[in-house]
């Protein structure tokens, strides 16, 4: 009778133990992740409404846009790879290899907003705005619409701006990484590893989905 | 004082907890390194589709399901969702993926709606006005 109910009361849901096996601080990232993941999802739902229901340019040639959006994805793919090492460095204890690692990581993430600045400054160049499209566009896309600029630059935008926090926050790590344990490092790197992931939807939906197959 | 059974399990329970200093990471560097490169490789993959003359709704959907995919590599190895308990795979995943089924199942089938309202090029001239 006593065990029946101590194993009852002791079970996963039954108080007074962590039933996910993980920090709270890890699970409040996960839910972070969860809650982010909404909101970009909500943008690329909407992105594909307004693009299926408008006249759509396709205006992104093989050079520049399509190389530099290509070399972003294999930088941000890397830097997942670096971050993942230093999950694994911290685990061992091997907490300078770590700093390193993630070093590397904010490195890359550096050159993935670089390469993202340039972009934007040649379709800015070229024209495109928030809410409108460049004249070229327009005569070769008859009545397309300057939604295209708003989606771009919205999405792309606040993904980059979650890299630029990324970095941030890699560099304290970094910073503090003797101070800190190795469930602070692992929950960094989920954060990380979530930049990366959106850029797997946005990359094809934005940019190949848009390629200019004159060019 | 002498332990009941009640105690006893709640303390082995106990026990067996995550601490936050606990250090488990599972998985080796060659194993992310093989991941890194499968998503390379289907990176690889969707820039040569890319240049393919598909239909646009052919395209969106391999995209999309390879795009799936890598989320899935990252999530599973990367993220370490794979080595972490079921709990948390359940709390996570489903709640996700039936959140933005809802929001497809609101939002898309109006766009094909759209798509029939939508102008394929510049408004007409304005007739000039009858004279009386």
């Amino acid at each position: 009778m006593v065990a029946t109910e101590a194993q009852a009361i002791a079970s996963d849901w039954g108080g007074g133990v962590h039933p996910y096996r993980v920090g709270h601080r890890k699970l409040g990232m996960w839910l972070f992740i969860m809650s982010d993941s909404l909101t970009f999802s909500a943008l690329l739902i909407a992105y594909a409404y307004v693009r299926a229901s408008n006249v759509w340019p396709t205006p992104f040639p093989f050079s520049p846009s399509i190389v530099f959006s290509s070399v972003m994805t294999l930088v941000l793919l890397s830097s997942s790879l670096t971050m993942v090492m230093a999950v694994s460095a911290s685990s061992r204890g091997q907490k300078s290899a770590a700093r390193t690692w993630i070093l590397l990581t904010a490195l890359l993430g550096v050159t993935f907003i670089v390469l993202h600045s340039l972009e934007w400054r040649h379709l800015y160049m070229e024209g495109l705005r928030p809410f409108a499209i460049p004249a070229e566009w327009a005569a070769k896309w008859p009545g397309a619409t300057p939604l295209f600029g708003a989606t771009f630059f919205g999405i792309t935008g606040l993904h980059m701006f979650h890299v630029f926090t990324g970095c941030i926050y890699l560099l304290v790590v970094a910073g503090r990484v003797n101070k800190l344990n190795h469930e602070d490092v692992e929950i960094s790197g989920l954060y990380w590893h979530f930049v990366d992931l959106v850029w797997m939807f946005v990359f094809p939906m934005i940019y190949l989905l848009s390629i200019n197959m004159g060019k | 004082m002498a332990k009941n059974g009640l105690d006893e399990a709640l303390e082995d329970k106990m026990s067996a907890h995550t601490s936050d200093d606990d250090a488990h990471f599972a998985g080796s560097n060659r194993l992310f390194i093989s991941v890194w490169v499968w998503l390379l490789a289907l990176t690889g993959f969707e820039v040569f589709l890319g240049y393919k003359q598909v239909p646009v709704v052919y395209m969106l959907v391999i995209l999309m399901g390879v795009s799936l995919i890598k989320a899935a590599l990252i999530i599973a190895y990367f993220m370490h969702l794979r080595f972490e308990r079921l709990n948390l795979v359940l709390t996570i995943i489903p709640a996700l993926v039936i959140c933005i089924c809802l929001m497809l199942l609101v939002f898309f089938p109006d766009s094909f709606r759209a798509k029939d309202l939508r102008s394929t090029g510049p408004p007409p001239a304005a007739a000039p006005a009858e004279s009386r």
